[in-house]
């Protein structure tokens, strides 16, 4: 594998400078050894350009923070090994999200202001009592709450939804994803009445045309497909039994 | 400065990482207005990257069976090697099964007791009770009589930050991400809040609270080579030992985790170990029973690591093009396990190093991961030296973990001292006014402005912030590790002397507006280097061996007299910290024998 020379081609603008409009930048180095895009870009950074702004923190790919569109598709920067790229690599930052300059967007206020929007924790009226003994809980329950609870929020599913990048308010796989969550949570008291006032509307599921680009790269591997399905049916049944009182 | 840029709240909390935000929960229940500051939306903290677990006294599997909090407390005492307050060990085990148990009720996923008959990895049977099932479950982790580590498959940090951070959400508790305190702003004697930077725009701007708390975590990244997030600078810390008032506690107490993969550095979480797993060295070889013939591959971390590197010295390690290294194996613990409770591990392995763990063996080495060191405050999380100001989580030194912290037990103190801490700044804030002397947040304002104008103009000196920070990196990595000696501790103290002196000529290679890593490496990096200060030289004072700080030329636990913890201070202006002592709080169990660590590694070797 050795001795190969890798071309960056890295999306560049920063908001502080408007004058400068935005454009694409190249790089060359020369590709180690286990070489990830986590380990070029600093290279790249602290070799060549100390001013390229991007977000790396847990570098394991459990964090969410490195999603961008690598040679087009969105997927987690610090995974992506440039083993497994062409000689010529392309980097751009995530699409929907607001950028805050060069390959760097802000995931978080998007998702912040989704978790406000669904009221994502445990709506119950119980009242915690510390002296007594957790309430319990079979194990595959805990188990699929916890295969949904895997989002990292990365956005890659976001990023790459036609929805998503057509219309503001639409909230993509990631949060029908947390829906179904706390759907299947018995500690969550609210009835199926209250999720439907949330997602079974046109920014919720019956926003998502169903393409599957979500499912396929989540780098999680959430089954998103199923969850979708899943939240589709429970909102499609209500819907039927609304239109039945009606 | 503009007064209408300044940010005022009641409870001002830095970071956004477990204790951090329990904290602010604590305090918001209390009807405190708070904001939580962060260099990351919360949910990046480098909490959710924990794996293993959070240790609390359940006593709900049969490995656990009649466990309390009076056992929790010793091998915490233990593990410590009596470094730790033992009013703080014991408030800590008392308080720890109500943590659990309240985030189960915020929604967190605990995996559940399944009862059964069942073998484990060495031969044993044991039984699940059919009366706990469903209760929380618990894993083995190091160091402990029981097993006592509650946890959410594999990704336990993950489900805990996003219940915790869920209920900040819910309380409505204002969160600036992107937002990092650069100063604190003090009078020598309170607090009154901290100068911050917009990580978006590259401004500067106060805030302002009645009570401010550091929840900023460890500073792993100072060493080259760390299982840490790359955000975890020590930046809290430092901020703190600037004031010249504030004391650091056990700067010298760092932890290495056994099993960091070779050669990224990723974290494999001791519930490998825990679950079964063992190490292996190039022949094959089991060798820890030879070192640890009860304990095994689960004494403390200090002792594994010890002699994982003690093993690689006597030419057991398997070589490799990036040094060498030794094996975990878990390939016998079976898909079916390490598909679920280790199914963390499994893709780390499959995305980091190419390989399938169900068959393929993972090369590991002791790695960087913990800093038992710093804010010192009391039990009541109050930090030495200011009022108003207060510390919680890794970035403190409250001190559950004197010289060595158990596995699980780091989760549980950010939870356990933010539900403490928390407290306790919800009822300060309560009794005091909101008072600020003006002229001082405008001199605080204008110190920082003037630093940034300075690294802004490009003007003076000539040194290479990345530069001086690998030499820096590198220094902590080769003299301050796991075997310290007075020639490579006074060295590492030479060297990072003369690039402190360096840093400050540090000049921008590029523009430095806005939010410009470079001039954010540029204002982070003086610290450090006077964190690292702090870390070398109290391990060089420090001449005998506890926990993880071990002496090949002193190479005896000495309680006569090194029965207490260091305080670093750094008086401004000053080139080096100023080390004064303190003892340790013993309050129920004496110096002792841990049960573990106890032969004796010959010098030299
Ligand atoms: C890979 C790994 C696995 C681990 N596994 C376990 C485990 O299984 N069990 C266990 O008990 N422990 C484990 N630990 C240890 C444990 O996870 C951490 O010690 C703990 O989560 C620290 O929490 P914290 O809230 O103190 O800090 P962090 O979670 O690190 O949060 C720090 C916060 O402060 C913010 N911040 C930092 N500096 C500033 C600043 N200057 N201004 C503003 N904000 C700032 C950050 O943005 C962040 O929000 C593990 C650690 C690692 C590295
Ligand atoms: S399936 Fe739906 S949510 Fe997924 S990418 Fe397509 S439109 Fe978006
Ligand atoms: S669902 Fe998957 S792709 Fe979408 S935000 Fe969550 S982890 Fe990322
Ligand atoms: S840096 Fe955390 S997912 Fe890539």
């Amino acid at each position: 594998m050795a001795d190969r020379l890798l071309t960056f081609s890295v999306f560049r603008y920063n908001p502080i400078t408007p004058e400068i409009p935005p454009r694409m930048q190249e790089y060359q180095l020369e590709e180690t050894m286990g070489m990830s895009l986590f380990i070029a870009l600093n290279r790249l950074r602290e070799e060549m350009d100390p001013s390229l702004m991007f977000d790396f923190v847990c570098r394991a790919a459990i964090c969410g923070s490195c999603a961008m569109l690598i040679n087009g598709r969105p997927g987690l920067a610090c995974k992506t090994l440039t083993q497994d790229m062409p000689d010529r690599i392309t980097v751009m930052p995530l699409p929907v999200f607001k950028l805050v300059g060069d390959l760097s967007v802000d995931t978080g206020v998007w998702f912040r202001h989704l978790n406000v929007r669904t009221e994502a924790w445990i709506h119950t009226d119980k009242v915690f009592n510390p002296k007594s003994i957790e309430a319990r809980m079979d194990n595959p329950t805990a188990q699929a709450i916890y295969d949904a609870e895997r989002c990292i929020e990365c956005g890659c599913c976001i990023g790459a939804c036609a929805t998503a990048n057509m219309r503001a308010d639409f909230m993509g796989a990631a949060f029908l994803n947390r829906i179904a969550r706390f759907m299947i949570d018995p500690r969550d008291e609210r009835p199926t009445a209250k999720y439907f006032d949330v997602v079974g509307t046109d920014e919720g599921v019956f926003g998502c045309i169903g393409l599957m680009a979500c499912d396929d790269l989540c780098p999680m591997e959430i089954p998103l497909q199923g969850q979708l399905a899943f939240v589709r049916r429970k909102m499609a049944q209500m819907a039927l039994k609304c239109k039945k009182s009606a | 400065m503009n007064w209408s840029d300044a940010h005022i709240s009641d409870v001002l909390v830095i970071g956004a990482g477990l204790a951090g935000e329990r904290v602010a929960i604590e305090a918001a229940m209390n009807g405190h207005r708070v904001t939580i500051l962060s260099l990351v939306p919360p949910r990046r903290s480098h909490s959710t990257a924990a794996q293993g677990g959070m240790q609390a006294a359940l006593g709900n599997v049969a490995m656990g069976y009649g466990d309390n909090p009076d056992i929790h407390f010793e091998d915490t005492v233990k593990g410590s090697d009596w470094g730790c307050d033992q009013e703080v060990a014991r408030l800590f085990c008392e308080l720890a099964p109500v943590a659990v148990r309240q985030l189960s009720h915020w929604g967190v996923p605990w995996s559940r007791v399944v009862p059964g008959k069942r073998t484990l990895p060495d031969g044993v049977d044991i039984e699940d009770l059919q009366e706990k099932a469903g209760l929380i479950a618990q894993r083995q982790f190091g160091g402990t009589a029981k097993w006592r580590t509650c946890f959410a498959s594999d990704g336990t940090g993950h489900v805990l930050q996003y219940a915790m951070d869920s209920v900040v959400i819910k309380l409505g508790v204002a969160v600036h991400d992107r937002c990092e305190a650069i100063s604190l702003i003090h009078n020598g004697d309170t607090c009154f809040g901290a100068v911050t930077m917009d990580l978006r725009t590259g401004e500067i701007r106060p805030y302002l609270a009645k009570a401010t708390v550091i929840a900023t975590g460890g500073y792993g990244r100072m060493y080259g080579v760390s299982t840490n997030a790359v955000i975890n600078e020590g930046t809290g810390m430092a901020i703190a030992l600037d004031t010249g008032v504030v004391p650091l506690g056990n700067m010298e107490a760092v932890q290495f985790h056994p099993t960091g993969i070779v050669p990224a550095a990723i974290l494999v979480t001791e519930g490998c170990r825990g679950d079964g797993g063992i190490l292996l060295d190039k022949n094959l070889h089991r060798f820890m029973p030879d070192y640890e013939p009860v304990k095994k591959e689960i004494a403390s971390r200090d002792v594994v690591s010890r002699w994982m590197l003690h093993h690689i010295r006597q030419g057991f390690g398997v070589d490799s093009p990036y040094g060498p290294h030794l094996w975990l194996d878990i390939r016998h613990l079976g898909p079916g396990h390490i598909c679920t409770n280790l199914r963390e591990v499994h893709t780390i392995c499959q995305n980091f190093l190419g390989i399938d763990c169900v068959e393929a063996l993972i090369p590991v080495r002791p790695t960087q991961h913990y800093s038992m060191g710093g804010v010192r405050t009391n039990k009541h999380g109050e930090a030495y030296g200011l009022k108003a100001l207060f510390a919680a989580g890794e970035a403190a030194c409250w001190d559950l973990h004197g010289f060595n912290r158990l596995g699980g037990n780091s989760l549980a103190e950010t939870i356990v001292a933010g539900m403490a801490v928390g407290e306790r700044v919800a009822d300060f804030a309560g009794e005091q006014s909101l008072i600020f002397p003006f002229s001082l947040v405008e001199e605080a304002m204008a110190a920082q402005a003037q630093r940034l104008a300075d690294l802004r103009s490009r003007k003076n000196g000539a040194e290479d912030v990345f530069v001086l920070r690998r030499r820096m990196e590198e220094t902590l990595l080769n003299n301050v590790g796991i075997f310290r000696t007075g020639a490579d501790l006074q060295e590492a103290v030479t060297t990072l002397q003369g690039l402190y002196e360096r840093a400050q000529h540090l000049r921008l290679r590029s523009s430095g507006l806005g939010p410009n890593p470079e001039l954010l490496a540029a204002l982070r990096l003086p610290g450090m280097l006077r964190l690292a200060l702090c870390i070398s030289f109290g391990a060089l004072q420090r001449t005998e061996s506890r926990g993880s700080h071990y002496r090949e030329d002193y190479p005896r636990r000495d309680d006569d007299h090194w029965l207490k913890r260091t305080l670093a201070y750094w008086k401004p202006g000053d080139p080096m910290p100023d080390l004064q002592h303190e003892p340790v709080n013993i309050t129920e169990l004496p110096p002792g024998s841990r049960g573990y660590g106890e032969m004796p590694i010959e010098a030299g070797d």
